[in-house]
């Protein structure tokens, strides 16, 4: 066995040093928490590793608060349903932060199966001088005791540990896809593909299915939940996506089964584009409110669309991250790159929106400027304090220096998640596995 | 003729992906094959729609018993290009003949109905290809008449329904299991 994990740790660390990546350590899902001190990342291999912001100083005004590892932890592990003969991936889907209550971090990270909670908490000081025993934990022999002492806090290196204080399982048959915490404070939604379960985060044997949209007859399954989120501000509403382009908003006031929405948010299909692949492109692979709580974001294959939440017929906004590819849909259905589920996100005033795409490529829109961003996240080109160059896709024949052309995009290093700090302009970045954190270049 | 090649290969690229999924760690996605099964059906939809036009033109050009769905099932089954023109016109002897013939190598038994084993989303056959159980569809159309009635698939029949909704498709079947 000892054996097996050094060639392990040799083949790993050989693979790390040549730049291959191995598929435990490819990140799934990135998260800063509601100050930003924070960021967590989930990878395929069922870990979870916490940054640090770093607390400026004015003696080194240069490190501008830099994040830097403050705790790992195994969150899931791989799983055997028996009865149903499947293996259950240890990959973290999804992490979301509680808000902080005292000196501990809360956060749910889920597989695809089951949802835990995990406490993030510091050890600095530890008892010293107890009487049974010494400092080592060695029992003191009873006959050298010879007077009593009331222990004392000593100070001891920070020790930051991560213990797991609810799992919520057992409530999905189908791959959780989403978790989304309330604004209430004690409870959260799980979804997967056919099914909302509502949980208060103290309860773990027991949920509430408020959405189901498995039809008595599988054969006549049309479309799958793809992504759930509450609002914001308003604890009794919440939005849904699905794989024919469509958002459900719905109220768990007005029935304790939500399958009737109050509001249904669909575009019309314009017929000059449709394809073979018009149903896989629309599907909706991110839904996000706005942190006013006034918009909703989603994401599909080929666009980012902003929603008025007054307004269903239609998006107010409507962004192409990469129409180029409209042409190559064949090519990417093929290589399976078109199932590829991207994110999107806000920045903290609502006036920027964030989202991935193909070549380490992501792209920013500014909402109030109408001018967009393509910027890459690479090794060569992110040397510390070194400043982004825009990047352009050339689409024509003609290319200019310095733009690189759609056939020479490479299709296996895409972005898929990304997050936004809630007060500052700066991004976290997951490009397969590795970890790019940008910030605005200090004046 | 373009589409009906791109829509041909689609479908095969798509069952390709639905059998290899099974062995996929995780288990069967639903939501992928979901999308496979939609893109499946419109290659499929349009697949037919370009065969019926061939074969209208076809059929008012020579105005006897066309040969076009066993033919196109034929060359599926065997990979060959389809062809826009060249539709035969054979004598019911020979039809029946080629048709028994056709019968006899064209599909693998269908499955019982009350298989002990149990049915993943891709573990039931394509419905692309032709199966033995001869169908006759209810709703009339003139095609039905001219078209051959000893083998129409199910698949045959979801194509030949003009102006018909689409009726569920058998491959939807297979979702049953998940």
């Amino acid at each position: 066995m000892e054996e097996e994990s050094d060639t392990r740790k040799i083949n790993n660390s050989f693979l790390r040093e040549h730049n291959y990546a191995t598929e435990a350590d490819i990140i799934s899902t990135v998260e800063f928490n509601s100050s930003g001190e924070l960021l967590a990342t989930g990878d395929k291999g069922g870990r979870v590793v916490v940054f640090q912001r770093e607390q400026e100083s004015k003696s080194q005004p240069q490190r501008r608060g830099e994040y830097n590892v403050y705790s790992t932890f195994q969150s899931h592990e791989p799983e055997f349903d028996y009865l149903k003969s499947l293996e259950i991936e240890e990959k973290i889907n999804k992490i979301k932060w509680l808000p902080q209550q005292n000196a501990a971090y809360f956060l749910l990270s889920t597989n695809d199966k089951t949802v835990k909670l995990w406490k993030i908490s510091e050890r600095d000081k530890r008892p010293e001088g107890y009487n049974l025993k010494d400092d080592d934990g060695r029992i003191r022999d009873p006959s050298t005791i010879t007077s009593l002492r009331v222990p004392v806090l000593q100070p001891m290196d920070l020790m930051v540990e991560a213990t797991a204080r609810r799992v919520f399982s057992n409530a999905h048959m189908y791959h959780i896809n989403s978790i989304s915490v309330n604004s209430d404070y004690q409870t959260y939604i799980s979804t997967d593909d056919l099914r909302v379960n509502l949980w208060n985060l103290e309860i773990t044997d027991r949920s509430f299915n408020i959405v189901d949209i498995k039809p008595a007859n599988m054969e006549e399954l049309t479309e799958v939940i793809t992504s759930a989120e509450f609002h914001p501000q308003q604890c009794h509403t919440f939005a849904y996506s699905s794989s024919k382009g469509s958002i459900r908003l719905c109220d768990m006031r007005e029935a304790a089964l939500c399958d009737k929405h109050c509001k249904y948010f669909e575009e019309p299909e314009d017929p000059s584009t449709r394809s073979f692949f018009s149903e896989i492109i629309s599907s909706i692979s991110d839904v996000k409110f706005s942190h006013n709580g006034r918009y909703l974001m989603t994401r599909d294959y080929l666009t980012v669309k902003v929603w008025d939440l007054q307004m269903e017929n239609k998006p107010l906004e409507t962004y192409q991250v990469h129409d180029y590819l409209r042409g190559k849909l064949c090519s990417l259905y093929e290589n399976d790159c078109i199932f590829d589920k991207f994110e999107c996100v806000w920045n903290g005033s609502d006036s920027v929106i964030m989202t991935g795409s193909y070549n380490n490529f992501f792209r920013m829109f500014d909402r109030n400027t109408k001018r967009d961003v393509t910027l890459e996240a690479s090794r060569e080109n992110s040397k510390p304090r070194a400043i982004l160059k825009p990047r352009k896709v050339c689409v024509s024949g003609k290319r200019r220096k310095d733009e690189i052309s759609v056939d020479s995009l490479d299709f296996s290093k895409k972005i898929l998640h990304t997050t936004w700090h809630p007060h500052e302009n700066i991004i976290a970045v997951a490009a397969t596995n590795n970890l790019y954190i940008f910030q605005d270049k200090v004046n | 003729m373009e589409v009906t090649t791109e829509a041909k290969r689609i479908m095969v690229v798509a069952l390709g992906k639905l059998y290899s999924s099974r062995t996929q760690r995780g288990g069967l996605r639903l939501h992928r094959s979901l999308l496979l099964t939609m893109v499946m059906k419109s290659a499929r939809d349009m697949y037919h729609a370009a065969q019926e036009t061939v074969e209208w033109e076809a059929v008012e050009q020579q105005q006897s018993p066309a040969e076009e769905p066993t033919d196109a099932q034929m060359e599926l089954q065997e990979g060959k290009p389809l062809t826009s023109t060249g539709e035969e016109v054979e004598s019911s002897p020979a039809k029946l003949r080629r048709d028994a013939y056709n019968k006899e190598n064209m599909s693998p038994p269908r499955p019982a109905q009350h298989s002990r084993k149990r049915r993943g989303k891709a573990a039931v056959e394509p419905d692309f290809l032709p199966c033995k159980k001869a169908k006759l569809e209810q709703k009339s159309s003139p095609h039905q008449l001219i078209l051959s009635t000893v083998l129409l698939c199910e698949y045959m029949n979801c194509s030949s329904q003009v102006g018909a909704p689409p009726a569920p498709m058998p491959v939807q079947r297979a979702i049953a299991a998940c």
